[in-house]
């Protein structure tokens, strides 16, 4: 017993390294809970490419793919959608896409490596909500200047039929595109391309 | 014999009597509390509301992305009574909110939150933090098209914190994807996690408030004046006076809330969306996709702020500020009086205008942005020509300025001579 007014060092240093220790501890014994809480093995591994048959999507048809769980799109463009992107361009965010993700065989105006042949991520940029497809009819709703593309539902961004964001929409950039390759005559791999392949 | 009993008690555990005379029998409170004094204990029996239903549902409930969907429609149609009790469960939920609101509202008009009760508000406001936690967390677990895709938005909101977001946002969902890892983990937290916190938090409320003792309508100190034993001369004990009249409170409260529950259990689509009576389809958005009302007014603040530097980061920090400017309001307010009745028109027309927004704000996150139509005209300055974001971001604006300009306000503002003893 310290009976004294004067602070023992010795023990006053033994009670701080303690704690010290133990707060140490405390905070170590809180990572395997973090760590826990990120994707299992068994989710890291349900990310394998997907085969799209392209016979069987038609001109101005849009087919929804699941592909690690968001939905891809393979949209078939006509002459008048192509056309479309053109006129739109001045009313673009990031026309060039030099702000947006996609890979380098599909940095061009098309945003693709056929033309005709969109594949697009069907998540928007802004919060991870899937867009919709607005035709040219649309003008109604979607006002008089509308050029025909996507639209989302949640918070009201507009994209061209590249995946390109009109400006005054919450999102910031253009749709991803996921790598991809073409395969025979009509086949198309999500997920993989020429350079990934084989890695 | 029950005396006997209670004296062996007495005798072995005396805190009991303490804690009960503490905070109940002779717990002085001020005996000019009106109808805005009822949310208080409202808010604590819609608490006991739900943990006590929440407890009945899980006994049926299964947090499986395959099963849960259909265990809410087999709680619904085969379990006895299940359908009752998830309607108090939902009708609870937005109840809370309600009450909560209300309850925020009585300390902004009275001044509860100044000094000295500045702990109590803030404890008040993690208890409000925590129930925003704990109402999306829950609402994931139906698996419909809006718990999905709410919380996908709402995850994706951590995505966008520079640098670290899209990391945050894995952790967050433990998938790539919204995803029965997802819906596992937000039941843990709905039904474990967030109800012992917010147990917790009311203790600590209550705790702190019982310290200071409460506000009232006159925003005066009662113990000011006391009688020869130190009893506040304008307080009562709680028991019996409030617990008799806050009792009333809750009869006319759980009047309403039948009626809801029976009748109207979906509220046109308010607390219960309509488009979550679908399962959840990762691929598919519904077409018009909103919170539950209860969040709208930051959900319309967060579309109103255009996206900077390729990033959504300011709409999110905006929402964010929306939430926790709350926390600094007793700081903010520095009018020498409490109490609306005795403050100078600048406070009055600044509550007046930020309520207006708060609710124009809540109406237009229930809606789509081109709800009003678009302007006709061509501006430099119209990025977006839809009416309704328009007046979002004017009212968010009203919003902001309201706490951001209180300072200068508050300070100038004419008071009235505030009594010596309280009114009624």
């Amino acid at each position: 017993m310290n009976d004294q007014k004067k602070i023992d060092r010795t023990r006053r240093n033994l009670l701080l390294a303690t704690s010290v220790v133990g707060g140490a501890a405390s905070v170590g014994a809180a990572v395997p809970f973090a760590a826990s809480m990120w994707p299992s093995e068994r989710a890291r591994a349900a990310g394998a490419p997907v085969d799209v048959d392209l016979s069987r999507v038609g001109p101005g048809e849009l087919a929804v793919i699941e592909w690690r769980g968001k939905p891809v799109w393979v949209l078939h463009r006509t002459q008048d959608m192509l056309d479309s992107l053109k006129a739109a361009e001045p009313k673009l965010t990031d026309p060039l896409s030099k702000a947006s993700e996609q890979p380098p065989y599909a940095t061009n105006e098309y945003r693709s490596l056929k033309p005709e042949i969109m594949v697009m991520e069907g998540v928007c940029t802004h919060l991870g909500c899937s867009p919709q497809m607005k035709s040219v009819e649309a003008k109604a709703e979607m006002g008089a200047d509308w050029p025909g593309g996507f639209y989302c539902p949640c918070h009201g961004s507009k994209f061209d039929y590249a995946g390109r964001v009109f400006r005054g929409a919450p999102a910031p950039t253009n749709l991803r595109v996921p790598p991809y390759t073409f395969v025979a005559q009509a086949g198309l791999v999500i997920g993989e391309d020429k350079e990934t392949k084989g890695a | 014999m029950v005396l006997r009993l209670w004296n062996w008690i007495d005798a072995r555990m005396p805190s009991l009597k303490q804690e009960w005379l503490k905070h109940a029998a002779a717990y002085y409170a001020p005996k000019n509390f009106n109808f805005w004094y009822f949310f208080g204990s409202l808010a604590l029996l819609v608490l006991v509301i739900q943990i006590v239903s929440g407890i009945f549902l899980t006994m049926n409930y299964k947090p499986d992305a395959n099963l849960a969907f259909g265990s809410v429609d087999y709680i619904m149609r085969d379990v006895p009574g299940g359908w009752i009790i998830r309607y108090i469960h939902s009708t609870g939920a937005s109840a809370f909110f309600i009450v909560v609101y209300l309850h925020m509202f009585r300390a902004m008009l009275y001044g509860s939150h100044k000094a000295p009760r500045e702990l109590v508000w803030i404890f008040g406001m993690l208890i409000y933090l925590t129930l925003m936690g704990e109402a999306f967390f829950g609402y994931l677990l139906p698996w419909g098209q809006m718990s999905y895709w709410g919380a996908q938005v709402i995850v994706n909101l951590f995505g966008t914190v520079p640098f670290i977001g899209p990391d945050l946002a894995l952790w967050v969902r433990g998938d790539y994807v919204v995803s029965d890892a997802t819906l596992n983990r937000f039941f843990a937290l709905h039904v474990i996690a967030f109800p012992l916190v917010l147990l917790g938090l009311v203790v600590v409320h209550l705790l702190a408030l019982h310290d200071v003792g409460s506000n009232n309508p006159d925003g005066l100190d009662i113990k000011k004046h006391h009688d020869a034993s130190g009893r506040p001369l304008d307080g009562i004990p709680f028991h019996p006076y409030y617990t008799v009249k806050d009792l009333m409170g809750a009869v006319a409260f759980l009047g309403i809330f039948c009626f809801v529950m029976f009748f109207i259990p979906e509220v046109g689509g308010y607390f219960l969306e309509y488009n979550n009576f679908i399962p959840a389809d990762p691929l598919k958005t519904p077409q018009h996709i909103a919170p539950v009302w209860y969040f709208t007014p930051y959900y319309s603040v967060l579309r109103a702020v255009p996206p900077l530097f390729h990033s959504q980061f300011p709409g999110v920090l905006a929402m964010g500020a929306a939430v926790l400017l709350f926390f600094f309001l007793p700081w903010l307010d520095r009018c020498p009086v409490r109490s609306i009745r005795y403050r100078g028109r600048y406070y009055k027309s600044a509550l007046a205008v930020f309520v207006v927004a708060f609710l124009v704000l809540g109406y237009l996150g229930t809606e789509s942005t081109t709800v009003w139509g678009q302007f006709g005209f061509d501006a430099f300055f119209l990025d977006t020509k839809d009416r309704a974001t328009w007046l979002a971001r004017l009212c968010t604006l009203a919003y902001f300025l309201f706490f951001i300009l209180m300072p200068w306000y508050t300070a100038r503002d004419e008071v009235k001579p505030v009594p010596e003893r309280v009114t009624h």
